[in-house]
């Protein structure tokens, strides 16, 4: 199962970056697909990006909300959210797990061979606070003279965007060489930061500051498409927490917010316990336990 | 002689409809009312300063 989840992880990468034209333009993809949410954190200021990315677009209409009223326009971001929303009720985190550009980075960054360690279980509420603040309450109250706000996730913190966007239209417009200054270092240090953490710990951004995987962790128990823990195969021999990418305890808390259904502890519980069920219904779970069961049992 | 087990009885949850519902609603507004148009027109720009240059 991991070998398909690492080539549906492969598809949303080329899905959500799929214009390959940009050496040629040496700007942005400006079609009409970008009027299409990207389920995991993708720059739409990337060259390739195909699609909007929801953590930046949400930010945006928050920021120029008292504007867009000012002139009529009920811009608040139901279309944003509607779509972001849509998207958590069927899957919730297993985007983060499958479909995340971003998320697919940090996961190859922890290949590389390195002594590895776990990330304090409380960092996880940073982001919350990232959610809360950055991407809703500062671009919305924190305003210019003008009354408009900023994109402060994106413009302060996003590594994505860094690695996406920055990086790359700074290769392909030397111009824009010039305007470079304490912010984008700031942001490259970030990035740093983040690319060093990944290689040690298993999805430190996921896990601490990404205001997406956040949204979509209020839906961890109610989206339809979830794992389901069969309490009576489970013997809580805690296999199960050894292998999650999320240090989640699944046989203590199966509807876990740092959940991404990305099936680990499924591949790894010996005696079938753990499966994918839609909507309440199991996909397999009637499958006999392993030979190890067995044995034990004898 | 081994006991027979009782499986888990098969419940469909409601919720996660109920979740799609709502928010697909709340795209239908957010489309009726034009959003639609913004995000393009805003994901069409590259925001230098929102990727930290300038």
């Amino acid at each position: 199962m991991d070998f398909v989840r690492k080539w549906v992880q492969v598809l949303f990468f080329l899905i959500t970056n799929g214009y390959w034209y940009f050496p040629v333009t040496r700007g942005i993809y400006q079609g009409p697909l970008k009027v299409i949410c990207s389920p995991g954190l993708n720059c739409y200021s990337c060259p390739a990006a195909t699609s909007y990315c929801p953590i930046g677009a949400l930010q945006q209409l928050m920021a120029g909300i008292r504007l867009a009223l000012e002139n009529g326009q009920i811009y608040v971001g139901f279309y944003v959210i509607g779509s972001m929303g849509v998207i958590g009720s069927f899957v919730g985190r297993m985007v983060c797990g499958w479909a995340c550009p971003f998320g697919l980075f940090q996961e190859l960054l922890h290949k590389i061979p390195s002594p590895k360690f776990g990330v304090w279980r409380p960092l996880r509420f940073i982001k919350y606070v990232l959610l809360l603040f950055m991407v809703i309450l500062l671009p919305l109250f924190a305003v210019d003279a003008f009354g408009f706000g900023q994109t402060w996730f994106c413009k302060y913190i996003c590594p994505a965007g860094t690695l996406q966007a920055g990086l790359p239209l700074i290769i392909l417009q030397p111009g824009l060489r010039e305007s470079l200054g304490l912010l984008f270092l700031n942001k490259l240090f970030i990035l740093s930061f983040f690319i060093v953490w990944a290689v040690f710990a298993s999805r430190p951004f996921c896990r601490t500051a990404c205001p997406l995987g956040a949204f979509y962790a209020l839906f961890n128990k109610i989206k339809l498409v979830k794992l389901r823990l069969d309490t009576e195969r489970c013997t809580q021999c805690e296999a199960c927490h050894a292998v999650c990418p999320m240090g989640v305890h699944f046989n203590e808390s199966p509807d876990d917010m740092e959940c991404i259904s990305c099936l680990s502890c499924s591949k790894a519980c010996n005696f079938n316990a753990i499966s994918l069920e839609i909507g309440g219904v199991p996909l397999s779970n009637q499958a006999p336990c392993r030979p190890e069961k067995a044995q034990l049992e004898q | 002689m081994k006991k027979k087990k009782k499986s888990q009885p098969l419940k469909v949850r409601k919720a996660p409809f109920v979740a799609i519902f709502v928010f697909l609603v709340l795209g239908a507004v957010g489309i009726s009312l034009g959003e639609p148009s913004r995000v393009l027109e805003q994901a069409k720009q590259i925001c230098l300063s929102c990727i930290g240059i300038g």
